[in-house]
C-alpha cells in the first residue's frame, strides 16, 4: 500500500514541548518536509534562537547550534562563511529577531548573507510568559501592556518584511501564515523556496510566518486562528515583498 | 632562527594568528587596536580567509561562535569597552565549550575612559568576565615578540581545552614597534574535532548549546565538568618568568608593560645594592600562586611589591597567594598612564628603608 502521509525524515519522532495550538510544531514540520524534499538533511545546520523554539534542535534530525538571544544571524553569518557548502537556517521568534536582535537582522540582510531566515511572528513573548513583543498589535493586552499596547507611548508594531524590503541586498522576502490549511501550504512553498535560494547561492532569504500563541493570547486554538485572520493579517499583509529571482526573470 | 622583522604589536599578532592557521576574523573598530582589523582586512583574503567588519562587538563575538562551531580557527580583537560588550558571547562560548581567541588591547576605563594604555581589565579577564561559573585562560605579553609567540599558544590552548582564550595586551604592546622573529606554526597534537557542525553526513546529528534544562541537575553536572577543565588548566598552563629571584629580598610582581618598567627599576636598584627580583606572570589566569607562595615561605624574602597599570587588581591575587606571610606593597598608575620609573624607584627605596 502506498503511504500518502509520513512523518518527514528530518522531524524526530519525539514529543514536543509546545503548547496545544502553537504554530511552531507546524512550522518545524514544514521546514523538515522542505529539507527532505531538497535532500539537504545531511548538510543543513539550524541556528536556534532564545525563545520558545530554542529546543528546535531536539526536534530536527540535523546539526544544530544555539545562539544567544538576538544573535542568531550573527552566528549564522560566521557559520555560513566558514561552511559555505552547508545550508544554514536561522529560526527566530519576534522578540529575538525584531527586538534584541534588530541590528543583527538588518545588517545580515544588508550584507546579503547567503543563509535563510524563518521568522516566527506571534506578536508576543511566549517563553517568558506573554510579554509585549515588538510585533504586538496596537491595543493588544500582554503581561507588560496590561491595558493594551499604546502606540503613542511605545510606538506601533514593527513590520519586518516592509522594513527589510527597503534594502537592496536581500534576495527574497515573503510573509505567510499558518492559521489555516491553505496558508500552511503557502508557508511550505515559501520555506522551500528560501532553502532553494540558498542552495543556488541567491542570497539572503527571509520568510516571516504569522503564527498562533493561544496560551499567551488567552484564547482557544480556534479563536487564535481567527485572531490571525481578523487582526494580524490586516496589519501584516501576506505576500511577496521582494523576489530578486523573479525580478531577474522579468528583465 | 628566522629572519628579524620590524613590526607593530597589533600587526605582529595578526601575522602570528595567520601562521597559527586562523582564517576567520570578525571585529569592530576601536582604538588602540585598529591596526588589527586593518591588517586582517588586507591579509586574510591573500590566504583565502574571511575578514568581516561586524555591526558591533556583540555581533562580532557571535560571528566568532559561528565560525568556531564550524570547526575553524577564529579570532576577534577589541579594546576594553568593546570587550565589555563581548562578555555575553564569551560566557556562551565557555558554556558551549567552543574555542576562540579574543585579543584585548586594553585602554583606560571605566566607561569610554581614554585611549591610553591600561591594565584595568585584569579583574574582568581573570574572573571569566561574563555571567556564570567559568574561567578563560588569560595570556599577558610584554613585548611584540611575546605577543606573536603567545598567539600560537593561544590558538592551541583554545583547541585543547575547548574554551575561549584571552590575550591581554595593553595599548603600549599594541602600538609599539619592535624587532621580532615571527614564530613557527605549532607542532602540538590537538584533540579530535568530534563536536564540529558540518552537516550530519553519515553520522548522528550534533548540537552545540549552552542551555542545560534537563534532566534535573544537568547544569550542575556540566559546571563540574567545566571545573575539571579549569583545574587541568591550573595544573598544566601556569606560565611566568623570574628575574633575579635567587637572592631577592623584595619581589616585584608585574605583568605586561608594567613588568618592563619594573625590570628597569629592578636593575637600577640592584646597581645600588638592593636585592630586588621580579616575578612576571605570563598567564594571569591560571595564576602563579604556587610560585608566589613558595617565595613567601622563604626567610630572605621580606616583602612583595605589586606594580600595575590600574588601582590594584592583580594585587588581590598576590594577597591570596602570599596569605599574610609577608608585607605586600603596591604601586600603580591608572587612567591610561604608564608607571613612572622615578616614582617606582622611589617606592622601591621606600620599601627597603
Amino acid at each position: 500500500m502506498k503511504a500518502v502521509y509520513e512523518r518527514p525524515r528530518t522531524l524526530r519522532d519525539t514529543p514536543m514541548h509546545y503548547c496545544p495550538g502553537c504554530g511552531h510544531s507546524i512550522i518545524h514540520k514544514l521546514l523538515s518536509q522542505s529539507i527532505d524534499e531538497l535532500g539537504i538533511r545531511e548538510r543543513t545546520i539550524v541556528v536556534a534562537p532564545v525563545g520558545c523554539s530554542v529546543l528546535i534542535y531536539n526536534y530536527l534530525d540535523c546539526d544544530g547550534s544555539e545562539a544567544a538571544h538576538g544573535r542568531a544571524q550573527a552566528v549564522a553569518t560566521g557559520l555560513k562563511r566558514a561552511r559555505p557548502e552547508c545550508v544554514v537556517v536561522s529560526y527566530q521568534g519576534d522578540g529575538d529577531l525584531a527586538a534584541i536582535g534588530t541590528a543583527e537582522t538588518i545588517h545580515a540582510a544588508n550584507r546579503g548573507e547567503k543563509f535563510s531566515v524563518i521568522f516566527v511572528n506571534n506578536a508576543i513573548y511566549g517563553m517568558t510568559g506573554g510579554q509585549m513583543a515588538p510585533t504586538t498589535l496596537a491595543g493588544q493586552p500582554t503581561k507588560t501592556t496590561p491595558f493594551g499596547r499604546d502606540p503613542k507611548e511605545i510606538g506601533p508594531p514593527l513590520r519586518m518584511c516592509e522594513l527589510l524590503s527597503g534594502l537592496e541586498a536581500p534576495a527574497y522576502i515573503e510573509r505567510v501564515s499558518v492559521h489555516d490549511v491553505k496558508n500552511v501550504l503557502r508557508t511550505k512553498k515559501a520555506i522551500k523556496k528560501a532553502l532553494k535560494n540558498q542552495i543556488e547561492g541567491a542570497g539572503y532569504s527571509f520568510v516571516e510566518v504569522l503564527s498562533m500563541c493561544p496560551t499567551n493570547w488567552g484564547m482557544t486554538t480556534r479563536q487564535a486562528s481567527s485572531w490571525i485572520e481578523e487582526n494580524m493579517i490586516p496589519y501584516y499583509p501576506l505576500g511577496v515583498y521582494k523576489d530578486r529571482g523573479k525580478e531577474r526573470n522579468a528583465k | 632562527m628566522g629572519e628579524k622583522v620590524l613590526m607593530r604589536g597589533n600587526e605582529a599578532l595578526c601575522e602570528s594568528a595567520i601562521i597559527a592557521g586562523c582564517r576567520f576574523y570578525f571585529g569592530y573598530p576601536i582604538t588602540p587596536q585598529n591596526e588589527v582589523p586593518a591588517y586582517m582586512a588586507r591579509r586574510l583574503p591573500e590566504v583565502n580567509g574571511c575578514f568581516l567588519q561586524a555591526e558591533s562587538e556583540l555581533s562580532a563575538i557571535n560571528m566568532v561562535w559561528g565560525a568556531s562551531v564550524a570547526g575553524k580557527r577564529v579570532m576577534t580583537s577589541s579594546s576594553s569597552p568593546g570587550i565589555s560588550l563581548m562578555q555575553e558571547g564569551i560566557s556562551y562560548l565557555a558554556g558551549a565549550e567552543l574555542p576562540a581567541v579574543i585579543v584585548n588591547i586594553m585602554r583606560g576605563g571605566p566607561g569610554l575612559g581614554s585611549i591610553g594604555p591600561s591594565q584595568s581589565d585584569y579583574f574582568q579577564a581573570t574572573r571569566g568576565g561574563g555571567h556564570g561559573d567559568y574561567r578563560t585562560i588569560v595570556l599577558a605579553p610584554q613585548s611584540v615578540q611575546e605577543i606573536a609567540d603567545i598567539m600560537i599558544d593561544a590558538f592551541d590552548l583554545a583547541d585543547i581545552y575547548r574554551n575561549p582564550v584571552v590575550v591581554l595586551g595593553d595599548g603600549v604592546i599594541g602600538q609599539m614597534t619592535e624587532p621580532l622573529v615571527l614564530p613557527k606554526p605549532s607542532t602540538r597534537t590537538l584533540p579530535r574535532n568530534d563536536w564540529v557542525l558540518d552537516g550530519a553526513s553519515g553520522r548522528d546529528a550534533r548540537v552545540v548549546m549552552s542551555l542545560r534544562l534537563s534532566p534535573p541537575g544537568a547544569l550542575e553536572t556540566h559546571n563540574l565538568h567545566l571545573k575539571e577543565k579549569f583545574c587541568e588548566m591550573e595544573r598544566n598552563e601556569v606560565r611566568y618568568e623570574e628575574y633575579e629571584l635567587s637572592d631577592a629580598q623584595l619581589v616585584i610582581v608585574a605583568f605586561g608593560t608594567a613588568a618592563r618598567v619594573a625590570r628597569t627599576c629592578m636593575q637600577k636598584a640592584r646597581g645600588l645594592g638592593m636585592k630586588v627580583g621580579l616575578l612576571r606572570p605570563v598567564t594571569l589566569w591560571p595564576f602563579c600562586a604556587d610560585a608566589l607562595g613558595a617565595l613567601a615561605e622563604q626567610r630572605r624574602v621580606k616583602a612583595f611589591l605589586t606594580v600595575e597599570m590600574n588601582l590594584g587588581q592583580m594585587l588581590e591575587d598576590v594577597r591570596l597567594a602570599v596569605l599574610g606571610r609577608k608585607d605586600i606593597f603596591f604601586y600603580g598608575r591608572t587612567g591610561g598612564s604608564v608607571p613612572d620609573e622615578d616614582e617606582l624607584f622611589g617606592k622601591i627605596t621606600e620599601v627597603f628603608s
